[in-house]
């Protein structure tokens, strides 16, 4: 088939196609300068914390949808890759003096390599699990910190208090830094999904989760798909672990790894639209501030009514749009069950 | 380089105790469209999953172009150019049309964009354009046996596995089936299909196969086999007896 010219609806696609990526593009700038003028309007410091954190778990999610949305592998065990950046970047700034930046880095490679074990087993396995193995390995992972003295074990590692600086990514009130550092990383893993999604891995992943007899007829190889995704789905969340150290200057094994945050990277993606590329951000920006401040008013006893309260609300989602609330808005109707 | 395309040498595939597909061989040459046809449970699809790599077998070998393809996975057999559909049809339901097709193109062309050109190229060629943009979930069950197609034609095999892609289909919509196999023989694609309606299939075929209860039980030009006092007896006449 020597490359003839398309009929009127296939060249039409093909436009559309195009079209809808530039669109995206220009909303996802928009989107971007609208968080980084937000915290110029908005200075109180509470709130500011709020944006921080819903920036924070936009990107986790956007990391956990590269696995569970695109891929279609369900890991409620994201906390260890979590857990995984926020502990090596506190070890080795506080017993070695490394910068935070390189080790974020670090990091997100130990998280990455991690998953390539763990991926190595558990891909074996079918759907639910998958799930149940991921839950469990994270909360022996919990374990192992609890009793790790030379990390502190459950009293946690306490960062040096240090002057305001960027080299070692600390601020004492300044929120603004820790902002625009959590929309950078936020920017990142969009941007890498939207690439993703234009590239052959974003086919792979989806014809993977879809049905993975027919992705094998085509020539995609189902074992390499899916650690692709999960290292790549790791590192990030691993970053964001980092930062989350570097924001909070204490961690302690509950603090960053407890099965609380595993479900928090989970559930914005499952309520903005699973699999898709605006899901994370939108089920971020409606699900976190709610917590927060459900929580706040809840006092210190909130822990669990917030769990109830979203756990509630993704259902509701989850009965009346399984696609999510970003299907309310696109204009191609939603495919029948 | 002579050698045939495809060699199926003496395979045999059990499932516990029973025997599916037992000593069958045959060879396809290039260029043929082969049929492959038997009664209900012959062990027809299970022969395809073992030529395409979606089982290993028992014991025999499959050979294609001369080297032996026993020991590869699904996915390398479809690089070194076997496509098949699936009986059952196995489409991506979240995906559109075009992405469905755009992944089996992406084995020749790594490029997305190149790869979104071919599959395009491919829906039109099997005449899938006005449904190019909808989600493959909400095709009609024709239109989404001739996707399958369309997704196997996408890798550009040189042989293609067609099981039972006109099942289902009004005597209409099975002639234009057969316009597309003709067709995708023209292109010089190698044809190994299996079907049931033998009123589509035996003048479509340049050679028949018939499998019964996993075993060969005739082979050769379709006027010869469906003469053959076997198959009648078989299969030809328990059709013949029940329509
Ligand atoms: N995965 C499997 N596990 C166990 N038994 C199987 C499996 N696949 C096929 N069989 C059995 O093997 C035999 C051959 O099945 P197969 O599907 O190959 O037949 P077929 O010729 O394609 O039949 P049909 O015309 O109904 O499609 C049947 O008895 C079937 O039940
Ligand atoms: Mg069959």
């Amino acid at each position: 088939m020597a490359s003839q010219a398309l009929s009127a609806p296939l060249a039409a696609t093909t436009a559309a196609h195009d079209g809808r990526r530039r669109r995206e593009l220009i909303a996802f700038a928009i989107l971007l300068a609208a968080f980084a003028v937000l915290p110029h309007l908005v200075k109180d410091v509470y709130a500011q914390n709020v944006i921080v954190l819903t920036l924070m778990y936009a990107a986790l999610s956007q990391s956990w949808n590269i696995l569970g949305g695109y891929c279609g592998q369900i890991s409620l065990g994201h906390a260890l890759y979590f857990g995984t950046g926020a502990y090596a970047t506190s070890l080795l700034y506080t017993k070695f003096g490394v910068i935070p930046w390189f080790g974020m880095i670090v990091g997100g490679v130990i998280a990455a390599a991690i998953a390539l074990v763990l991926g190595y087993q558990l891909f074996r396995l079918a759907g639910h699990y998958f799930a149940i193995a991921t839950i469990v390995i994270a909360e022996a992972g919990l374990l192992l910190v609890h009793n790790w003295d030379w990390a502190g074990a459950a009293t946690g590692i306490q960062w040096p208090f240090v002057p305001d600086s960027w080299l070692t990514f600390q601020f004492g009130r300044d929120k603004l830094p820790y902002i625009y550092f959590a929309l950078g990383l936020f920017a990142a893993t969009w941007l890498v999904t939207f690439a993703i999604e234009g590239s052959r891995w974003g086919y792979w992943w989806r014809a993977v989760k879809d049905n993975a007899d027919a992705a094998e007829s085509l020539g995609v190889k189902i074992f390499k798909s899916k650690m692709a995704a999960a290292a790549v789905s790791a590192f990030f969340t691993a970053v964001g672990g980092a930062f989350y150290a570097c924001f909070v200057q204490y961690i302690d094994p509950d603090s960053v790894m407890a099965f609380k945050f595993s479900l928090l990277m989970a559930l914005p993606a499952v309520l903005g639209g699973i699999g898709t590329l605006w899901g994370p951000v939108v089920g971020a920006v409606i699900l976190i501030p709610l917590m927060e401040t459900t929580s706040s008013y809840l006092g210190g006893t909130g822990r669990g009514i917030d769990l109830i309260v979203y756990g509630l609300l993704v259902m509701v989602v989850a009965l009346a749009r399984p696609e999510g609330i970003v299907s309310l808005f696109s204009r191609r109707k939603a495919p029948k069950a | 380089m002579n050698a045939p395309l495809l060699q199926v040498d003496d395979v045999s595939r059990r499932f516990g105790g029973l025997a599916a597909v037992s000593n069958v061989s045959f060879e396809v040459g290039r260029g043929e469209i082969v049929g492959l046809i038997g009664p209900n449970g012959a062990g027809k699809s299970t022969l395809f999953n073992l030529i395409a790599g979606a089982l290993p077998p028992s014991s025999g070998r499959i050979l294609f172009e001369g080297e032996d393809v026993t020991a590869l996975a699904a996915p390398d057999r479809c690089r070194r150019g076997i496509g098949r559909t699936f009986q059952v049809v196995k489409s991506f339901d979240s995906m559109s049309v075009l992405d469905n097709v755009v992944v089996g193109a992406l084995v020749r062309h790594p490029h997305a964009a190149a790869a979104r050109r071919k599959a395009a190229e491919v829906l039109d060629f099997a005449g899938l354009a006005p449904r190019a943009a909808s989600p493959a979930g909400d095709l009609t069950p024709p239109e989404k046996r001739r996707l399958e197609v369309a997704r196997a034609l996408a890798t550009e095999p040189k042989l293609l596995l067609l099981d039972e892609v006109m099942t289902g289909l009004t005597p209409a919509e099975a002639q234009k089936g057969v316009e597309l196999v003709r067709k995708v023989r023209e292109t010089g694609v190698t044809v190994l299909m299996v079907e049931h309606v033998m009123e589509i299939v035996m003048p479509l075929v340049d050679r028949a196969f018939v499998l019964h209860l996993g075993r060969e039980l005739a082979h050769g030009k379709p006027a010869d086999v469906a003469a053959d006092p076997g198959v009648i007896s078989a299969y030809l006449g328990d059709r013949r007896r029940a329509s």
